[in-house]
């Protein structure tokens, strides 16, 4: 297939188009079926649309797939562009990671609760950490306090992480880990972990988010401005390349856009040229796409509109191996497939009627497996409320087993492949996608864009028209703004205070147990690598060379220095980012 | 003629960059009629309340979603008296435990809006505060 003819099939095609065009025995059917109804008997609405305001027609036919082509455009599972799924056999061959995130209160207390679940079967580790360690600050800094161990588990230093993955085998484990502008810090404490295991860090695998980028545009966990952000990103993936080949050094969210109040195809779009993005700086620093980009992931919400997440999966894969194979010239076909982490849409569940959330998540989880995802977390119950209780976790996890065991969906592979619905679907969600990727693109990337507030502006804007069509009823939330009733109070997991009374005392015998010396200087020496960089040091190729700080990292944290210095280290060196707040 | 315009300020105090919900409660805030100044992310009790006395606010609406309440709130409700402020409305929007509420509403909180709210009740509560 010639370059010309291969860009042309691939186009992404629509087909809510004014020139659909109807067989004559569809159009009978409107005539003698159809009208005849809908003058007894009305439509409930005018117009049906998508949670995210997406329109659906009434029905979908073999119209609304006029430009479709079955052989470029869905083809086998296995193959790209990947619209079936990223492995031949999907869900027969292997079920999906059941990944449970969980992190509150003390190394001590999450340790605990990862047993509990992978003794019920559980079968990776996600690690929720608190505000403080997520923003840099050790648990006995001032802006932590009322904030540690709340949202995660405190973690200040290798001295928590031992704790947390004390008899946990980090060779046998895949362990995800939720954090973002630390990122390097916290998993050069992990692999420390690994080390003192004997585990070979060439054998581990797992996730780190760190995922700067979604960060800017929607969660706000953010340090440092984006470049030097960037630059650390970079180092990890150098770093994962050379030491961890099976670990992914980054997980391409774009669960916190959508949490955000995004739409589906927002939540795509941002997500995809997020990854882009991280590519194109890879590849600046002198990277080879088939050698890093294999062991990027991603990461997408499952919210409530069944099919517009579906779709958006399909959508997802076909877009990824698009934008690797035509932008970036990749041959490796596991820089091609795409694959992601799922978790159901915590902005879906309520405080109302909490039982209820059990079933929003059961369909939620439902749709991301019917989507092809290679690992899921699902929701628990009384997360509109607080962390999870283990009873509410225990439930959650068992939904995930049900669908796997009772179900029956995992028999077939993408069972809903060809279905005139989901793929129209699926082209228009792929469409309206790539309009956005190509105004970032024009805007000069996804940096860039978020300097000026774009994504940020796209999403305010969408989650206020939901907010409204909720008022309005419009979109009816079940518990929340219709079927209202009355309900007991819910038993919820609480964090007092004395999490951070114990984070102090320990990293006070921390700090007069270590060598302070070795500390401050893995500290300057961090400090000094961290100057290396400035981007008129590019060199004459237009790659940007400077020190990887991930080996620098690893010793200051071997030496037992906090995660709160580390990062201060590097505050110093490359200042903080403050956003420019829209509302 | 003066400005009338109820003057609210918005808030996200703390570490959490959340900021969904107090975004959509500025517009809808300032959509109603009133004046709306958003403090950006990551607020003290001290920025906010010293923000407070320079805006000279009416309301803040706090937007709290980590846990946090039981520590911030406190703090700026003794900042705010320290600073005789006494008459401003101190609203709290987000995720609290309701054993937390009697303590919450203890220390000056006029109102605390728990998720599900409709915008429309906030901006009656509001109004109604202040009708003329």
């Amino acid at each position: 297939m010639s370059d010309s003819t291969k860009a042309k099939t691939l186009a992404p095609a629509t087909s809510i188009s004014p020139e659909r065009k109807p067989s004559s025995e569809e159009k009978s059917w409107e005539t003698n079926i159809l009208a005849p109804a809908l003058a007894k008997a009305p439509e409930r609405q005018k117009q049906f649309t998508t949670l995210s305001g997406h329109p659906i027609r009434r029905l979908y036919t073999d119209a609304d797939l006029t430009n479709w082509d079955s052989k470029t455009q869905l083809a086998h599972p296995g193959e790209p562009p990947y619209t079936r799924g990223i492995h031949a056999t999907m869900h027969r061959g292997r079920l999906w990671t059941m990944r449970q995130f969980a992190g509150f209160g003390t190394a001590e207390d999450t340790n605990e609760r990862f047993r509990y679940l992978l003794a019920h079967g559980q079968t990776g580790l996600s690690t929720a950490f608190d505000l403080p360690t997520l923003m840099g600050y050790d648990s006995d800094h001032p802006l932590s306090e009322g904030e540690v161990g709340k949202c995660g588990v405190a973690i200040s230093s290798l001295a928590d992480m031992e704790v947390l993955f004390d008899r946990i085998p980090l060779s046998e484990v895949t362990t995800s880990m939720t954090i973002n502008s630390p990122a390097p810090v916290i998993w050069a404490m992990y692999l420390a972990v690994a080390e003192k295991q004997g585990a070979d860090w060439k054998q581990i695998a797992g996730t780190l988010q760190n995922d700067i980028l979604k960060e800017y545009i929607a969660q706000k966990e953010y340090i440092y401005p984006p470049e030097p952000s960037m630059r650390l990103v970079i180092d990890t993936f150098e770093f994962a390349v050379k030491h961890t080949p099976k670990f992914n050094p980054i997980s391409i969210s774009g669960y916190h856009i959508r949490e955000a109040g995004s739409t589906a195809i927002q939540e795509l779009a941002f997500t995809l040229r997020d990854g882009m993005e991280y590519v194109e700086w890879a590849l600046r620093r002198g990277m080879q796409i088939d050698d890093f980009a294999p062991q990027l992931s991603f990461f997408f919400n499952a919210h409530s509109d069944f099919f517009e997440e579906i779709a958006k999966y399909r959508a997802a894969r076909r877009i990824w191996f698009k934008a690797v194979s035509e932008r970036y010239g990749a041959k490796n076909p596991r820089t091609w497939a795409l694959r992601f982490h799922s978790q159901t849409a915590g902005c879906s569940l309520t405080a109302q009627q909490p039982f209820n959330n059990v079933v929003r998540t059961a369909l939620q989880a439902l749709s991301a497996v019917l989507g092809g995802t290679q690992s899921l977390h699902t929701n628990s119950l009384d997360e509109a409320w607080a962390l999870p209780t283990e009873f509410a976790a225990t439930i959650a996890l068992r939904t995930q087993q049900i669908i796997a065991h009772e179900t029956g969906v995992t028999n077939t592979v993408d069972p809903l492949g060809g279905s005139y619905f989901v793929e129209a679907l699926t082209n228009e969600v792929e469409a309206g996608a790539w309009d956005y990727i190509r105004k970032i693109d024009a805007m000069g990337g996804m940096v860039a864009a978020i300097e000026r507030s774009y994504p940020q502006r796209e999403i305010a804007e969408a989650s206020y028209r939901y907010q409204l069509a909720l008022d309005k009823k419009e979109k009816i939330m079940v518990g929340v703004n219709d079927f209202v009733s009355d309900e007991r109070p819910l038993e919820i997991l609480q964090i007092d205070e004395t999490v951070a009374h114990r984070q102090h005392v320990r990293l006070k015998k921390l700090r007069a147990d270590r060598s302070q010396s070795e500390v401050d200087r893995a500290l300057l020496v961090l400090k000094r690598a961290a100057e290396t960089y400035n981007a008129s040091t590019a060199s004459s190729n237009g790659h940007l060379s400077h020190e990887n700080l991930m080996p620098h990292i690893y010793s200051a944290v071997k030496a037992y220095a906090t995660l709160g210095e580390i990062c201060d280290a590097m505050r110093t060196v490359f200042g903080t980012y403050e956003e420019t707040a829209i509302t | 003629m003066p400005d009338k315009r109820i003057r609210v300020l918005i808030a996200k105090p703390g570490l959490d960059g959340h900021d969904r919900g107090a975004k959509v409660i500025a517009r809808a805030l300032r959509d109603a009629g009133m004046e709306v100044i958003y403090t950006g992310l990551r607020q003290t009790p001290e920025m906010i309340a010293s923000a407070a006395v320079q805006e000279d606010v009416n309301v803040i609406g706090l937007s709290i979603l980590s846990g946090a309440h039981n520590t911030i709130c406190p703090q700026l409700m003794k900042l705010l008296r320290e600073k005789g402020m006494d008459d401003v409305t101190v609203l709290v929007g987000g995720i609290i435990p309701e054993a937390d509420i009697p303590a919450l509403k203890q220390s000056g909180i006029a109102e605390i809006f728990l998720p599900g709210t409709s915008t429309q009740a906030i901006i009656d509560f509001i109004q109604k505060k202040y009708a003329a």
